[in-house]
C-alpha cells in the first residue's frame, strides 16, 4: 500500500510541474489560451485520480478486514523480539563468551605462579564466575551498546530499532546496564542509555531470510586506548606496507599498557576513510577468537602480532607478565590512493560480545557465540 | 600475601613496597573526577580524609528498603586524576589510593613526600570487589554529583590489591612501560 501511495504522490509532483511550466507560458494570449486547455486536461486527469484513489480505499479497507483476524501476530512478534534483546543484553554484560573464557583460561594457566599476573588473572577467572552466577554485570562500566544486525531485504529497521531501545530501557532498569549515556555538553545523565548516537546501530542487508543480531558492549576505558595512524608515520619509520603496520599496532600496544584492562584483544583494519576504518575494527571483533583472516598475509600478521606483543612483558593489567594480547583480528578496505588509515580497536578481557539468530516468531533459535 | 587493616596511617602505608599483594580491610571513600575537581578548586571536603583511603571507582549502587546496597564496583581509569592526586594527599592527608591503570610523576612524588601508596584493584572484576563491600556507611554529595561520582563511604573486607606505587619513589608503571618500550624497539 505505502508504494501505490508514493506512486500517487509522484504523478501529483509531475502534475505541479506542468503547472509551473504552463505559468513560464504567460507569454502571449495564444500561449495562454494553451495554457488553458492544458488545466482543463489536468482538472480531468485530477477527476481520474480521484476515483482511482476512491477504489484504493476500498481495497484499503478490504486489506483491514482480512488483516484484522491476524492483528494480534504482530504485537506479539514485537513482545517476543523485546524479550529476545533483552534477553540477549542480559547475557552479553554477565557471561563471558565461550571463545574468550578459553583464551583467558590458558592465559591464567601460563602465568608463572605467585605473581601479580597470575593474581590477576585469578581475580578475573572468579569474577567470570561470579557474574554469571549472580546475573550481574561482569565490568560496571557496561560500555557502548552496539548493535550489528544481519536482515533480510525489505526488512524494517525503525521499528527494529523502537523495540531494541524499549529493552535498553528495560535492561538498564533491571541493572544489567549502567545509566551510561552523557549528554556531551550538559553532562547530564539521566536518559537510561538512549539518546543521539546511543545505542549504536549497524544494519547489514544478507541474503538469508532470517535475522542475526550481535551485540557488543564496549567499555570506555578500552576505547580510550583505541588508535589511528596515517602512514607513513615518520617516528617509527613506518611505511605503506605491512611492516608498517606491524610497527604502529605493536606502538599501540605499547601505549596502551595496562590502561585498556588487559590482556586485551585488538581489532584492527587497514584502509578505509577515517570512520569506515573504525568502525570496521570494530566488527572485526565479532569473529570467533579461534578464527583466522582468509588473506594469507593478513592471518600471518594476526598471529604475528600476538606472539610479538606477548614479547613485550606488559602482561595483565600492565603488571608484567606473559600475557599482554588475547587475540588480533585484521581486516582490509580499499583506501584512497593518498590515504592509508590502520585503525586499531582494543577491546578488555570483559569481552562482552553474543549473538543470537531470531525464529519465525523473533525467538532465540541459536546462540551465535 | 600483606594485610593493611584499619585504622590506616602513613607509617604502615611505608612499610608497603612495589609488587605487594595486599588485603584491605576497613573504610573506603570512593571518588572520581568530580570529587578530585571540586577539591582542587578549594571546596572543604564533607568529610575528614585524613589518614584514609580514596577508591576511584563510580560504583552500580541500588536503593532498597533498608539501605544501598553496592551491585557492580571495580575501579575506574585513575589518571585522569593526575592533575589533582597530588594536593588532595598534601591538603587532605589521604594515605592511599586505589584505582587501575597506574598514575605520572606527579602522583609519583606526592606518595614520596605526604605518604601514600598507589593500590591497583584489578579492573573489570566488578562483581569479586562488589563482593568485599561489607556495608555503605554513608554517602556525600550524591545530590550534587550525582551516584557514581559521590564519595561513597563504604566498608570493605579483604578487598585485594597489589601496590604499583609506593611511597619510596617506586613505580612499577614506569618500569614495565620503559622495560617494554625498550623491548619494542628490538622487535620493529
Amino acid at each position: 500500500m505505502a508504494k501505490k501511495k508514493k506512486v500517487t504522490k509522484k504523478k501529483v509532483t509531475k502534475k505541479k510541474a506542468t503547472k509551473k511550466k504552463v505559468a513560464k507560458k504567460k507569454v502571449t494570449k495564444k500561449k495562454v489560451a494553451k495554457k488553458k486547455a492544458t488545466k482543463k486536461k489536468v482538472a480531468k486527469k485530477k477527476a481520474t485520480k480521484k476515483k482511482v484513489a476512491k477504489k484504493k480505499a476500498t481495497k484499503k479497507k478490504v486489506a483491514k478486514k482480512k488483516s484484522s483476524k491476524k492483528k494480534a501476530l504482530p504485537i506479539n512478534l514485537k513482545k517476543q523480539l523485546h524479550d529476545s534483546i533483552l534477553e540477549l543484553i542480559r547475557v552479553t554484560s554477565t557471561v563471558i563468551p565461550n571463545d574468550v573464557q578459553k583464551v583467558i583460561l590458558e592465559a591464567l594457566e601460563r602465568e608463572k605462579k605467585g605473581t601479580t599476573a597470575e593474581y590477576a588473572m585469578k581475580i578475573i577467572e572468579a569474577n567470570i564466575k561470579l557474574a554469571k552466577n549472580k546475573s550481574q554485570p561482569m565490568c560496571q562500566d557496561t560500555g557502548t551498546i552496539l548493535f550489528f544486525v544481519e536482515h533480510p531485504a525489505g526488512f524494517h529497521q525503525n521499528d527494529f530499532k523502537k523495540v531494541v531501545n524499549k529493552a535498553v530501557v528495560e535492561a538498564t532498569k533491571k541493572g544489567y546496564l549502567r545509566q551510561n549515556s552523557v549528554d556531551t555538553l550538559t553532562g547530564a545523565n539521566n536518559t537510561m542509555n538512549l539518546g543521539p548516537g546511543h545505542p549504536s546501530f549497524h544494519f547489514h542487508e544478507h541474503g538469508k531470510k532470517s535475522i542475526d543480531v550481535k551485540l557488543m558492549l564496549k567499555g570506555g576505558g578500552c576505547e580510550n586506548v583505541g588508535a589511528q595512524y596515517s602512514l607513513p608515520h615518520v617516528p617509527l619509520d613506518a611505511g605503506r606496507d605491512l611492516d608498517g603496520v606491524r610497527k604502529v599496532i605493536l606502538e599501540a600496544i605499547v601505549k596502551a599498557q595496562g590502561k585498556g584492562c588487559g590482556p586485551g584483544v585488538l581489532g584492527i583494519t587497514i584502509g578505509g576513510d577515517r570512520g569506515a576504518g573504525y568502525v570496521d575494527s570494530k566488527e572485526q571483533l565479532l569473529r570467533k577468537l579461534d578464527d583466522h583472516s582468509p588473506i594469507k598475509e593478513l592471518a600471518d600478521l594476526e598471529k604475528d602480532i600476538v606472539e610479538t606483543a606477548n614479547k613485550l612483558g606488559i602482561g595483565p593489567m600492565g603488571f608484567g607478565g606473559k600475557t599482554t594480547l588475547l587475540g588480533c583480528k585484521i581486516g582490509v578496505l580499499n583506501r584512497l590512493p593518498a590515504s592509508y588509515f590502520v585503525s586499531i580497536s582494543y577491546m578488555c578481557w570483559a569481552f562482552r560480545r553474543q549473538g543470537i539468530n531470531l525464529g519465525p516468531k523473533n525467538e532465540i533459535k541459536k546462540w551465535l557465540y | 600475601m600483606k594485610r593493611l587493616d584499619y585504622p590506616f596511617n602513613e607509617e604502615k602505608v611505608r612499610e608497603l613496597k612495589v609488587g605487594d599483594m595486599v588485603i584491605i580491610s576497613g573504610k573506603l571513600f570512593t571518588g572520581r573526577d568530580a570529587i578530585h575537581k571540586y577539591l582542587h578548586d578549594g571546596n572543604p571536603s564533607p568529610v575528614d580524609l585524613k589518614n584514609q583511603i580514596i577508591y576511584h571507582c563510580g560504583p552500580v549502587v541500588l536503593e532498597e528498603k533498608d539501605g544501598y546496597r553496592v551491585v557492580a564496583a571495580g575501579p575506574t581509569t585513575s589518571i585522569r586524576e593526575e592533575p589533582y592526586q597530588w594536593e588532595v594527599m598534601r591538603d587532605h592527608g589521604i594515605v592511599g589510593v586505589i584505582g587501575k591503570g597506574g598514575m605520572g610523576p606527579k602522583t609519583l612524588k606526592g606518595c614520596q613526600e605526604y605518604g601514600c601508596v598507589y593500590f591497583h584493584a584489578i579492573g573489570g572484576a566488578a562483581q569479586v570487589l562488589a563482593e568485599k563491600i561489607k556495608s555503605v556507611d554513608n554517602v556525600y554529595l550524591k545530590e550534587k554529583f550525582g551516584s557514581p561520582e559521590a564519595i561513597w563511604e563504604l566498608t570493605v573486607d579483604e578487598f585485594p590489591c597489589v601496590v604499583t606505587m609506593d611511597s619510596h619513589g617506586n613505580s612499577l608503571h614506569e618500569k614495565v612501560e620503559g622495560e617494554s618500550s625498550e623491548i619494542l624497539k628490538t622487535l620493529i
